[in-house]
């Protein structure tokens, strides 16, 4: 305890939450009151209705949330593949490949996103891999950008892992397939959910690279929804916001329930 | 660590089957097909992104675009532009995101478990939400002016600052802060508390032990949080792209109009290449700075 006085603690208290409140939990209060409303001309909006809501259950609103979903979760499974077999191979490493592995792999954190989708943009459309204005392109860029996210929670999980039960199991004759397949993977088990929560949730929420390849058919719906605010629906545009927000924390209190699940095992 | 074990599962098979028994692969070749998937889908366009940069329309392989785009004040302005306003940002997540750490940390109040969950799942939110909401709070029609204009009976408010760099200052500050409080709060976990309370038995006042015991623990976390933040700041898309403003050009910014809307790759890619440059650079300082502090940690902990 820092603060020892009553008053004290109450002042302190008091600046935390005047900070707080309109900073963080404000923008979400916001969308979600707007999403309900026609106007917002006073202090509060006007209007209250369902409209956009309605709106999003059928049409281009819908189209753009299945696509997202289908492009999340196909860049979270391919990212979970490809990072957690990287992690894996990593971890058998040592010294210098590991770190080669480690450098290479976090690289697209670094990179802008918005340069991941130009450099896939430049690379892709011409033979022989012609990919530019196909669905794959976007699928692909989302793949790129959370391969990273996938690596490193998976890395950081395996490096935790107690070598004693792999050595056990080896001990016994087990061969390293088999170590792999029985004994590394389900102790693994609630790392790779929480890092599919977490590749799906930044996949749907994935604005910049998406801008700069987005085919006309196949509109992700960040993209759907800055279409929407673009050209002043801003109303529609949060209703569509704030289905990205409950999908999302759907997807994130699904993928933690599985966690916790697996962790009784 | 695992890795300061000894492993060879191959050896440890206790009936040998010599035939049988295929020659064991090194290990460095089960990280090829990951390495070669990343080399396709990112290694590979990054190095076309870089010769492009190189290769004007004209044909040939020379500098020119490089001088034309350095020579142009849109990518001058645009390179300032997001310079300082990664900076302003970096330095505003800090000072925040320490104070309001600070207190969920040392100043424990209910709920504040609650809270830093919440921050968690601020996390995984897209940016351009948080440019969404500014347009509700300060936008022409929103909150604030709304608040105005009912107090006043004026017809307009005088809250117009979301289509300047200012508004972008300010959404960048609110949605890169808890990317600054997470680590500090990990940090703030391991710092003894018979520390502070000695050094308050012995006299100190809050602010002198934020000063002399709570803030050089917090270097480390600072220094590494905030160099991921800036980095972060550097590459931002979606909140200036939200903000709509003509006059907020920033570096990744100039790359999407450039190819998108100019439909001039290779200027595009010169930009990209100098943006490549000061956030690799910076990220690299980032890896050393968290290298260190991993070690750092160790050492304190053996």
């Amino acid at each position: 305890m820092l603060v020892h006085s009553r008053s004290g603690r109450w002042a302190v208290w008091t600046v935390f939450f005047v900070l707080f409140l309109p900073l963080f939990a404000l923008p979400f209060a916001v969308i979600a009151l707007a999403s309900f409303a026609t106007h917002w001309s006073g202090a509060f909006p006007s209007g209250a209705t369902l409209t956009h809501y309605q709106d999003i259950t059928r049409g281009e609103s819908l189209d753009a949330l299945t696509t997202s979903l289908v492009t999340a979760l196909a860049a979270s499974v391919l990212a979970l593949v490809v990072g957690g077999w990287a992690a894996l191979a990593a971890d058998a490493l040592r010294g210098r490949g590991r770190r080669l592995l480690d450098a290479l792999f976090m690289l697209p954190v670094a990179v802008p996103s918005v340069v991941v989708g130009l450099s896939l943009l430049v690379a892709f459309s011409k033979p022989p891999l012609l990919l530019n204005g196909t669905r794959g392109i976007v699928v692909l860029a989302h793949t790129v950008l959370v391969t990273a996210f996938a690596y490193q929670s998976v890395a950081a999980a395996v490096a935790r892992l107690d070598p004693a039960y792999e050595q056990s199991a080896a001990s016994l004759g087990a061969r390293p397939a088999y170590v792999l397949w029985r004994v590394k993977l389900p102790l693994l088990l609630p790392s790779l959910t929480a890092a599919a929560g977490l590749c799906f949730a930044l996949s749907m929420g994935e604005l910049s690279a998406t801008m700069m390849l987005y085919p006309p058919d196949w509109l992700p719906l960040p993209v759907k929804i800055f279409g929407a605010t673009d050209r002043g629906s801003l109303f529609s545009g949060a209703a569509l916001a704030v289905v990205l927000m409950v999908t999302t924390l759907v997807v994130l209190l699904g993928v933690s329930r599985i966690r916790t699940r697996a962790a009784y095992r | 660590m695992s890795t300061g074990t000894v492993r060879t599962p191959d050896l440890a098979a206790p009936v040998p089957r010599p035939a049988r028994t295929p020659r064991a692969v090194p290990r460095w070749v089960w990280a090829l097909p990951p390495v070669a998937g990343l080399a396709l889908a990112f290694l590979y366009p990054l190095v076309l992104v870089v010769q492009q940069s190189f290769t004007p329309d004209t044909g040939g392989h020379d500098l020119s675009a490089y001088r034309e785009v350095f020579a142009s004040t849109g990518f001058r302005e645009a390179l300032w532009t997001t310079v300082w306003i990664a900076v302003g940002s970096t330095v505003g997540c800090l000072v925040l995101g320490f104070a309001l750490a600070l207190v969920i940390a040392f100043v424990p109040f209910p709920g504040g478990k609650a809270l830093s969950r919440f921050i968690d799942i601020f996390l995984a939110f897209p940016s351009f939400l948080i440019t969404l909401a500014l347009l509700f709070v300060y936008g022409t029609v929103g909150m604030a002016n709304g608040l105005w204009t009912d107090a006043t009976g004026a017809a307009g408010g005088p809250v117009d600052f979301l289509h300047t760099p200012w508004g972008v200052l300010l959404a960048e500050i609110t949605y890169f802060t808890p990317f600054v409080m997470r680590p500090l709060l990990a940090a703030f976990s391991q710092v003894d508390t018979a520390q502070i309370e000695v050094a308050s038995s012995l006299g100190a006042k809050a602010p002198r032990i934020v000063r002399q015991v709570i803030l050089p623990e917090a270097l480390p976390s600072l220094a590494a949080g905030g160099s991921l933040v800036l980095v972060m700041c550097l590459n931002e898309f979606g909140i200036v792209l939200f903000t709509g403003a003509k006059d907020v050009t920033t570096l990744p910014m100039l790359v999407y109009s450039k190819a998108i809307l100019e439909s001039d790759y290779t200027g595009a890619c010169v930009v990209a290449v100098v943006n490549i440059a000061l956030s690799v650079a910076l990220y690299g300082l980032y890896r050393a700075v968290v290298a260190r502090t991993a070690a750092g940690g160790r050492r304190a902990g053996a």
